[in-house]
């Protein structure tokens, strides 16, 4: 295998963009991304997308998007691990660079959920779980996580107030971040009073229903410089699956599949948790950012709500978690977001976040979880 | 969304949603709802079929009060993940109940009730809710 480098990025605004479709903000994303590193042509490209089929209607995404991108005939493909789809695509992008089968190739991912209303957006996030056993009894998405957060709580003694610091932690980070669908602060107390969605999370426990789209292009390591003074290898790749529906876990407060995604990751790249600068992890729900802390070895299972009470995961901490705001403030355009967290981790390793910049990051990890944990994919980035 | 299921799909269900029918590894006893061909611990393909037994407790549990666009007429409504007496979880809802009574470990049984009302497609849907064992 070739060494593999990211060498251009690019994002939309996420939020509720009701003037631009799906082929409109998947192509903004893709071309900011080729003006990043100015290359004059991609050989392939991967497009991670949860439900095109069920938020509009529409399949086929790679021949679509490819077509509207102006690069058709290029081989396109389409990728879906429910919520971890944009991380998917990466993975799957950098196979074909460290294969070398091919140099160029863009990694991009999308989401339009905002064309139909909210009960239908549920019904739509359901088809990452479980639809036989998990919607069909009524169960939603929030209400999965809130029974894992109900379970952490009990198992663990996490309290609701660390729930929320999580919430509160995220949205400072998003009030520096303009891509941000909600960029501004929530204290603890708008957190613990918003409106119960499943007992015991609340609304600003979770993420919201965004559009967006991410993209980044990739080239062969020892290319990287032809493109880019500040490239980003890809050092560490893990990918694993779980059981679609929760209730077959022998222990639903850890997601099996994200230990063995970041053990895999962690081997590859040959360093250890504590050598993470910094981290964008899946946090759909508060509990799921705890949750992620303590799966990936951050800390010690049980002690999430309280690293992130004593502020071990704010950007001046030990370990940052979600400087970009995480899914909670930035947004969650289901199929984007596994790419966004990358844009923000090669922005960070680069220098350049600005604001919300984590002092000295050399190394960053991004963890992209699909469903309640179907699937999961663990990238590991380093400046070079 | 997709609404005009046929029949053929509610028919096929009938042995899990309404007999709680599992089946178990010959090999390592390993219990599988809905049943399976291949035992995810031993690959075994050998399988005994069995019936679930109708109590246990809650392993963890919520109330919905943002439902899916299909059950917004119940909402708000509970719903657990409920070990059963074997040690199968399952997730379903908790009905006739007062949510305060519910807490991790409460006894429950499972009670064949109606799921979902027909939507277009005219089919009402049946299965397994579960209520509290009052002790
Ligand atoms: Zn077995």
């Amino acid at each position: 295998m070739r060494d593999v480098a990211i060498i251009g990025v690019g994002i939309t605004k996420f939020g509720e963009l009701w003037g631009k479709s799906l082929r409109d903000i998947f192509v903004e994303s893709a071309l900011r991304a080729i003006d990043n590193c100015g290359v004059k042509k991609i050989e392939a490209m991967y497009v991670g997308n949860f439900s095109g089929g069920l938020f509009v209607g529409q399949e086929h995404l790679g021949s679509l998007l490819a077509d509207y991108l102006g690069y058709a005939p290029i081989p396109a493909i389409r990728v879906e691990a429910a919520c971890a789809a944009g991380a998917l695509a990466l993975k799957q992008a950098f196979l074909d660079v460290a294969s070398g089968f091919s140099d160029i190739v863009l990694a991009g991912g999308v989401e339009k959920m905002t064309d139909i209303d909210t009960g239908e957006a549920t019904y739509g996030l359901a088809a990452a779980g479980d639809r036989e056993y998990e919607a069909f009894q009524g169960v939603t998405f929030p209400g999965l996580y809130a029974l894992i957060a109900r379970r952490h709580m009990y198992e663990y003694g996490t309290t609701r107030e660390q729930l929320a610091k999580v919430a509160v932690k995220n949205h400072k980070n998003g009030a520096k971040n303009p891509y941000a669908q909600f960029p501004f602060e929530v204290t603890i107390e708008q957190v613990l009073n918003s409106t119960v969605i499943a007992d015991p999370l609340r609304l600003l426990d979770c993420s919201p229903i965004s559009d967006g789209a991410a993209s980044v292009v990739l080239c062969p390591a020892e290319r990287a410089k032809e493109f880019t003074n500040k490239p980003v290898k890809i050092i560490g790749v893990g990918h694993a699956t779980d059981t679609i529906a929760l209730a077959d876990r022998e222990n639903i407060t850890t997601s099996k599949a994200t230990v063995e995604a970041g053990k895999q990751a962690y081997k590859m790249a040959g360093v250890r948790p504590e050598d993470i600068d910094v981290a964008e992890v899946h946090d759909c729900f508060t509990i799921a950012e705890i949750c992620a802390m303590e799966d990936l070895g951050f800390v010690k299972k049980g002690e999430g709500g309280k690293a992130v009470e004593e502020g071990l995961t704010e950007i001046g901490g030990k370990i940052p978690i979600n400087p970009s705001g995480g899914l909670k403030s930035k947004g969650h355009p289901v199929g984007a977001t596994g790419i966004a967290q990358v844009v923000e981790v090669v922005t960070q390793l680069r220098g350049e976040a600005g604001e919300r910049q984590v002092r000295n990051a050399k190394i960053g990890l991004t963890h992209n979880l699909g469903g309640s944990g179907g699937s999961v994919i663990v990238h590991i980035l380093e400046a070079i | 969304m997709v609404t005009a299921v046929k029949v053929s799909k509610t028919w096929r269900e009938i042995p899990q949603r309404y007999r709680l029918e599992a089946n178990k590894c010959n090999n390592c006893g390993k219990i599988f709802f809905p049943p399976r061909l291949i035992c995810s611990n031993c690959k075994s393909r050998d399988f005994a079929p069995i019936k679930l037994p109708k109590e246990g407790k809650i392993y963890s549990f919520t109330i919905i009060r943002t439902p899916s666009s299909e059950f917004k007429d119940y909402s708000p409504f509970a719903i657990a993940i409920i070990e059963l007496d074997n040690g199968v979880k399952l997730m379903s809802q908790v009905v006739d109940c007062d949510f305060n009574d519910l807490e991790i470990g409460t006894r429950v049984k499972l009670v064949f009730r109606k799921i979902q009302e027909d939507g277009s497609s005219g089919i009402i849907a049946y299965g397994y809710k579960c209520v509290l064992v009052k002790s």
